[in-house]
């Protein structure tokens, strides 16, 4: 057995503890005193992405139906005994799960009994049970589930968008899936996505709240020993070869909706960054967009007078291995004018040298949201696991941000906000 | 020691909340403003707080304010509206970063302080009016923001429930008004509103942090200088006490692939009833959770929805049921909601499902008061009721009721309103 580790992080005052487990589990515990709840999650590193791979005990790929991680996610709560939700809530705690492109987590809150709760989340998840009637039965639920997001033109906009940049990347496919390729999935499939991703050695545990991280940690130990894990070989995943460029130029959707919406985005073309190189790359990008875009911006002043957004405007860029862009978008009243100055404002920026004023503002800024972030246990939980997923630590944002130089800017500047990677997605009002 | 430090000071025209923790690396100065929904003012109402937090005497145009901001690590500046009950409540609100955590000696705390006063007490203006292009840009702006309502589904038929369910009554008014009352708003009207509210709303100041009373008190003293006495505050007391005679049933059509349908229920029961800890325990059988009757039945055993869940709004003792299903499974699904309903009036609740429930609540309550929002809002039902229930005897209360007092709550109930906004063409 290994000991404990321990991270501390002065600036911030908190502890993080931390252990590798025989089997290969991550585990990491932050002791937050003050606080009610206590908030864990179980994470594996599989989401609607990874739809290509060799099955465990396989030599051959296999292709599984789009839809398949979220819906395995589903029916994991469910057990021979009925609904773990109900074994949560008995116990005083609430349970959810959700599936992104590259994870899938379960994950409780409580302000009771942690350790049952805590043994609980973990079993279920380590316990399969699918049946061919569970796995018929919920496909009218997730149906519906589909419909909800179809009818949600945000989440339509936002999804186009993607669909736009990648032409082989499994990102580009809704992560529940539509009704037709979840009709597909059987209780098969589910095993063999279980068994090859729900591994231990594939998965984090994360626990924030005032517990002591010492005992959990043991019970969390024994509760792994306890169980027959095998050494596992790594799982072979597989992706196309993804061009760099965008797809689609542009793409309309129509929709019953009164204010059209435009999203505009520019592809990665190198997306294969991990560990303190993405860090840099992510923090660097957001704070160009920050300082292009932000509400004290003279850009955003101008589209905000103009009328061309209002409060809806928002934009981000994100990277994990395989896919990463930035996005920029919102509300407006004249989507080809947003799309069009958007643009032009980019190239705009591009051509002057970074102000320093504006950089140390932006800079304070961002330092600012990421603690008030911290506020939020779920943020600390769900933001940490997909930093580790991606070599990176959480708590290494405030001190990369403020190592950030304007060289760092200047080079995200120039290489990723090309012209070549742009793409639009916009929602207008359906005609009747 | 007490789950929640709350306390609470009465200064002239404003009263201060303070909350002293250790939980946040940020602190929130939280403004509220109270006055009864009026129709002529609704709107008006509306406006006022975007066009505050859009400039004042020092910072007169957004950028600068928000450059401002900024410089102040991020400091955020948010305007916010709802209903509770009667009311319309204006929101203000700054979160500064907790000097603690960062490597830098400027007062952050007292600069928050004085901007989110000067946003309430000194706006930019010029004479007796707002400055017309603020006014100009966040007029258009909450037009915006109403139409993207219809935008959102979901919203759009609890919007289109509320408006048919109190067709007579203030509550049926969208917290951000009435797009069509929007253009006759002149920056002078609305400053002449302003000064009305600032004389007669009741304003209070919740401060949440790890900061000391006396030095919060201090900063709200320096800082909150009110130009005159105020007026004694409006008291309305909750209308719509009238029964159901009928259920009214609306129909709409609109090019949606899944029929949203939303119900309204009369409760009769307000925050500072006796009947309103069963009430919520009622609402926690009914459809408040994962283990209710509606999501038990319409979703795992029927599969007909992914949602089908109740809430209720503590001011105005309604209960709201939603649930997006297949257009035609509207009747199927409706006549089920009326059922779990019936078996709860009927005595049909188990030792399960109510101890699950009343842990749900339990373990609810004590999460929302780890976050400072949740926090305020819980703390402020007291201003809204004029009731006071600490955390300790919310909890307890639970604990004790009884499911005979959740029968009898749930016999007062009446099914008002079904809105259902349903799809066109194949279903």
């Amino acid at each position: 057995m290994h000991n404990m580790e321990q991270i501390h992080f002065k600036q911030l005052k908190e502890t993080l503890n931390f252990k590798t487990l025989d089997n290969g589990l991550k585990v990491f515990v932050l002791e937050k005193k003050d606080f009610n709840k206590t908030y864990a999650t179980f994470t594996t590193n599989y989401g609607s992405v990874d739809n290509h791979f060799v099955p465990l005990g396989k030599s051959e790929s296999v292709k599984v139906p789009d839809g398949i991680a979220h819906f395995l996610e589903h029916k994991l709560f469910e057990k021979e005994h009925g609904d773990v939700f109900q074994d949560f809530s008995k116990q005083g705690a609430s349970a959810n799960a959700f599936t992104t492109f590259k994870r899938t987590a379960y994950l409780f809150s409580t302000t009771g009994d942690v350790e049952k709760n805590l043994t609980t989340l973990i079993d279920f998840v380590q316990a399969p049970y699918f049946t061919e009637k569970t796995v018929e039965k919920e496909k009218g639920i997730i149906g519906q589930e589909i419909r909800m997001y179809d009818d949600n033109p945000d989440w339509r906009v936002y999804f186009g968008l993607i669909a736009n940049m990648y032409q082989k990347h499994p990102v580009a496919i809704d992560i529940a899936g539509t009704v037709e390729s979840i009709a597909k999935i059987t209780k098969d499939d589910l095993y063999e996505c279980y068994d090859t991703f729900y591994h231990p050695s594939n998965m984090l545990l994360f626990i924030v709240g005032p517990v002591d991280a010492e005992k959990i940690m043991e019970l969390v130990e024994k509760n792994q020993a306890g169980k027959d894990y095998k050494d596992k070989p790594p799982i072979q995943r597989f992706f196309d070869e993804e061009p760099a460029q965008p797809g689609k130029r542009k793409e309309v959707l129509n929709m019953p909706v009164q204010t059209p919406k435009c999203y505009m985005g520019y592809k990665e073309k190198r997306p294969e960054r991990e560990g303190k190189e993405l860090l840099l790359r992510e923090l660097s990008v957001n704070l160009l967009l920050e300082m292009m875009f932000g509400k004290s911006t003279k850009n955003y002043e101008k589209l905000y007078n103009e009328g061309l957004i209002d409060p809806s405007f928002s934009f981000d860029y994100t990277e994990e291995q395989g896919f990463g862009f930035s996005m920029i978008g919102g509300d407006t009243t004249d989507p080809d004018t947003f799309a069009d100055t958007i643009s032009r404002m980019v190239e705009e920026f591009k051509k002057q040298d970074l102000n320093q004023d504006d950089l140390e503002r932006a800079r304070k800024k961002k330092i600012g949201s990421f603690l008030r972030a911290l506020n939020s246990p779920e943020f600390i939980a769900n933001q940490f696991t997909r930093y580790e997923f991606n070599g990176m630590n959480l708590f290494d944002v405030i001190p990369t941000f403020e190592d950030l130089t304007a060289a760092h800017l200047e080079e995200a500047l120039h290489d990723h906000f090309q012209e070549s990677q742009l793409t639009i997605c916009q929602v207008k009002k359906k005609q009747s | 020691m007490t789950l929640v430090d709350h306390q609470v000071a009465d200064l002239p025209g404003i009263t201060l909340h303070t909350v002293e923790t250790t939980k946040y690396k940020t602190t929130s100065l939280i403004l509220q403003l109270k006055s009864p929904i009026v129709e002529e003012e609704v709107t008006k109402r509306a406006l006022l707080p975007f066009v505050l937090q859009s400039g004042t005497e020092r910072f007169p145009s957004s950028k600068e304010l928000r450059e401002a901001l900024d410089s102040l690590y991020g400091a955020t500046l948010g305007a916010d509206l709802s209903k509770k009950g009667e009311y319309q409540v204006i929101t203000l609100r700054i979160d500064v970063a907790n000097e603690k955590f960062l490597s830098d000696n400027t007062p952050l705390l007292d600069r928050a302080f004085e901007l989110l006063s000067d946003v309430l007490l000194k706006p930019a203006k010029q004479g007796n009016a707002f400055l017309s292009e603020i006014v100009q840009k966040e007029k258009r702006s909450l037009k915006q923001q109403i139409e993207s309502i219809y935008d959102d589904k979901m919203r759009y038929a609890n919007k289109r429930l509320i408006e048919e369910m109190f067709e007579d009554e203030p509550y049926r008014f969208n917290v951000y008004g009435s797009e069509k009352e929007v253009d006759a708003i002149t920056p002078e009207i609305l400053y002449d509103y302003y000064n009305k509210v600032i004389q007669e709303d009741e304003i209070h100041l919740y401060a949440v942090g790890d900061v000391s009373r006396e030095v919060l008190k201090d900063l709200t003293a320096k800082h909150f200088v009110f130009p005159n006495a105020k007026t004694e505050p409006k008291r309305i007391s909750a209308t719509g006490k009238r029964r159901v005679d009928e259920v009214k049933e609306i129909f709409e059509e609109q090019e949606v692939q899944q029929g949203k349908l939303h119900m309204g229920y009369r409760t009769y029961i307000t925050y500072s009833d006796p009947d309103y800890l069963p009430l919520q325990i009622f609402n926690g059988v009914f459809g408040g959770f994962s283990h209710s009757k509606l999501f038990m039945n319409v979703r795992e055993k029927e599969s007909l929805a992914y949602y089908a869940a109740s809430r209720f709004e503590s001011h105005k003792g309604i209960i709201f049921v939603m649930s997006g299903i297949e257009t035609n499974n509207y009747e199927k699904t409706v006549k089920i909601i009326n059922e779990q309903l019936k078996e709860i009036q009927n005595g049909n609740i188990t030792d399960a499902e109510l101890d699950q429930t009343k842990a749900m609540i339990r373990n609810q309550i004590l999460e929302t008061v780890d976050d400072s929002t949740g926090l305020v809002e819980v703390l402020y039902h007291e201003v809204v009721s004029r009731h006071k229930r600490s955390i300790e005897e919310w909890l307890e209360g639970i604990e004790n009721v009884t499911k005979e007092q959740v029968v009898g709550v749930s016999k007062k109930i009446e099914l008002d309103t079904i809105y259902f906004l349903k799809g066109r063409g194949d279903a």
